[in-house]
């Protein structure tokens, strides 16, 4: 398992060059970038190694590791859970943010163009999501004026073996299920990088609304020869008994805006500072942080 | 043979152009943008509002017309649709009258004219929705015939313009004083109740107009395409900015939010919240139900704070510091422009205020007749 960390580790510091470095990000040597030709086989049954940063469901409260602005801290702060049992929310798909947040078993498959026998598009699709192509055969992104959806419209292209994907016109989504939301000004580059059996999966997410730096997330998935995705039907009931036109959120000055959200600081005394520090709390710098905060409160009793 | 070969090479090269209208987004040569909706509906983004347009074999029906000065690339836009459409036909069916009916013949003429604009549908009075009016309707044609061919000389004149009534009193005047639009730009077609239908099917499509009282402005509708499932929202629902509401011309938050219900109401999903019935906004991306809803939500969401500051007796300037916007400001906020954000919360807040009742009149104004 150690190999698998250490992959990781290097990826996701890969990737945290490119997303500091945007302009030379795209500035890979010729002979490295081809859109079509080149690179591995990604098809397959996927399932997700739940570690590093794969943790599965969150806390109330927990923004730590999320480059989010005030405005994204605000907005978590007036979420409330009950949202999702609006019609309109039941049956929502993970999307492409945060799909692989959770245990969602992944399948890619290859869409292979008869005549040149070159792959035209892989098709990634999760079991909590809905299929996302990604199109190999060089054609543009639409224009700003076309719908989003939640996996938005993917193109791709070889860096040596490492497949480059770019995620535009996606919907407003979640980031972490606690209310920490993207806009659908968000664009998302994906890196695939197969490694045997193992698939590393590397989100690198801009969203000039509500974060102030790329956010980078990395997924792990070990192939399963005997994996096969089952339906996730859905179907939208009345789960609440509410008046027409009622969306709940919190209302800021309530203890439910101000103190819920203390939940997950509380619980790990983490200072709230930390909590609410956005960027920082992304790299090991933060560690001092809590540390001194931690330190107030044992001098000063409760944050 | 050689005939052949020039018949093929034109089929071909309709075909090729086909290809590409149905491929890419059509644009056009200057800022105007053709998107593809669903089944016969088009939306024109860049002439102002966003329009919607109906076109095939029945013609052209269009839901606003954009702004003035962008009428004649608007009608540019159309015929080029058309055209469009046109190329997408299958060709001339030649299994059969061999001896008569030649290929070449087909392919020397193979564009009739286009179908004119028979009506036009505003979503509201605003100039960068209604500009084009008078443009697009005199480029258009009504058909008639009977009674009224007879009764009224101009009746077959241009494209009729469908309305709610008080769309008609903004653009127009009283005898005697000066309209804000020319006549030729004002609706023919006026209803009151709440909503009318198109009489007959348009191609492939029931066209249902509903009336959404005091929204936007106190004249606006929406238009659903029922066969091909697309809502025009005009500005009920832009994907913008924060919703513009018009006080002077009677708009209100919760008019706002009532029409976003009521769209959500008409809304059914492809899958999952997405596609489906399509909405084309008033201005902005084309959109569906998840959209919608996220945009239904924000403003819910607003309106309730201001509400509560409201019931608090917070001033404007109180509710303006306290800024309740501020989580949604870096998506829909702006600092300069048309529509601000402190323009946005002092119309929630105007129009959430209780009304102060008029002052009893005093025993001596009684007396005043």
């Amino acid at each position: 398992m150690r190999h698998i960390s250490l992959a990781i580790v290097l990826a996701v510091t890969f990737a945290a060059a490119l997303a500091r470095v945007p302009a030379r990000a795209e500035q890979y040597p010729a002979d490295e970038v081809n859109a079509q030709a080149g690179g591995v086989d990604l098809s397959g049954e996927w399932t997700p190694v739940r570690e590093e940063d794969n943790t599965g469901n969150t806390e109330l409260g927990d923004w730590v590791g999320i480059p989010m602005n005030e405005a994204a801290r605000l907005r978590a702060m007036a979420w409330v859970a009950s949202v999702q049992t609006l019609p309109e929310w039941q049956c929502r798909p993970h999307a492409v943010s945060y799909i692989s947040r959770g245990p969602s078993q992944l399948r890619i498959s290859k869409e292979v163009d008869p005549v040149s026998r070159q792959v035209a598009a892989w098709h990634m699709e999760w079991l909590r999501s809905i299929d996302k192509p990604v199109y190999m055969d060089g054609r543009p992104h639409p224009s700003e004026n076309a719908a989003h959806t939640w996996g938005g419209f993917s193109t791709g292209q070889w860096i040596g073996d490492m497949l480059k994907i770019t995620t535009t016109h996606i919907k407003e989504e979640y980031l972490k299920r606690d209310g920490v939301f993207h806009s659908d000004r968000i664009r998302v580059n994906q890196y695939l990088i197969r490694r045997g059996n193992y698939l590393t999966y590397i989100l690198v997410e801009h969203d000039p609304a509500y974060l102030t730096e790329p956010l980078i997330r990395s997924t792990e998935y070990q192939l399963d020869v005997h994996q096969n995705l089952s339906p996730y039907p859905c179907n939208v009931v009345e789960e609440v008994d509410r008046a027409r036109g009622i969306v709940p959120h919190n209302m800021p000055g309530t203890a439910q805006y101000t103190e819920d959200v203390k939940d997950f600081a509380n619980r790990y005394n983490i200072p709230w500072n930390v909590i609410t520090a956005g960027a920082e709390t992304m790299y090991p710098e933060i560690q001092e942080k809590i540390r001194a905060g931690r330190a107030r409160t044992t001098e000063g009793g409760k944050q | 043979m050689r005939n052949s070969l020039i018949a093929c090479a034109a089929a071909g090269a309709m075909i090729g152009v086909s290809l590409i209208a149905q491929q890419a987004p059509a644009r056009d040569a200057q800022e105007l943008e053709i998107l593809p909706v669903h089944g016969s509906i088009y939306m024109i983004a860049g002439a102002g509002g966003n329009i919607a347009v109906s076109a095939g074999k029945d013609g052209v029906l269009l839901v606003d017309t954009g702004t003035t000065e962008m009428s004649e690339k608007v009608l540019a836009a159309v015929q080029r649709l058309q055209r469009q459409l046109q190329l997408r036909e299958p060709p001339v069916d030649l299994h059969w009258g061999a001896e008569t009916r030649g290929t070449l013949q087909s392919s020397l003429s193979p564009l009739p004219p286009t179908k004119p604009i028979r009506y036009i549908i505003n979503t509201h009075a605003h100039a960068d929705h209604t500009g084009g009016n008078e443009r697009l309707a005199k480029s258009g044609r009504t058909f008639t015939g009977g009674n009224v061919a007879g009764d009224i000389a101009d009746a077959g004149q241009g494209a009729a313009i469908f309305a709610y009534e008080n769309v008609l009193n903004r653009m127009s005047a009283p005898t005697g004083t000066r309209a804000s639009t020319p006549e030729g730009a004002w609706p023919t077609d006026t209803f009151h109740q709440e909503s009318m239908k198109l009489s007959h099917f348009f191609n492939g499509d029931g066209v249902q107009v509903i009336h959404i009282p005091d929204a936007h402005t106190d004249g606006d509708s929406i238009v659903y395409f029922r066969g091909s499932d697309v809502i025009a929202a005009g500005d009920l629902f832009i994907m913008t900015t924060y919703p513009v509401i018009d006080l002077e011309r009677g708009g209100t938050i919760n008019g706002v939010i009532e029409g976003l219900n009521r769209m959500l109401d008409i809304v059914i999903p492809e899958f999952r919240m997405e596609g489906g019935t399509m909405v084309v906004p008033g201005h902005g991306r084309l959109s569906d139900g998840g959209d919608l809803a996220y945009y239904r939500d924000m403003v819910t969401i607003i309106r309730d704070r201001v509400q509560s500051m409201v019931r608090k007796g917070m001033t404007l300037e109180q509710v303006k510091a306290a800024k309740p916007t501020a989580d949604y400001d870096p998506r829909w906020g702006a600092d300069s422009g048309f529509w601000t954000t402190d323009k946005f919360v002092e119309a929630a807040y105007k129009t959430l205020v209780p009304k102060t009742p008029p002052a009893k009149a005093t025993a001596t104004t009684k007396k005043k007749h």
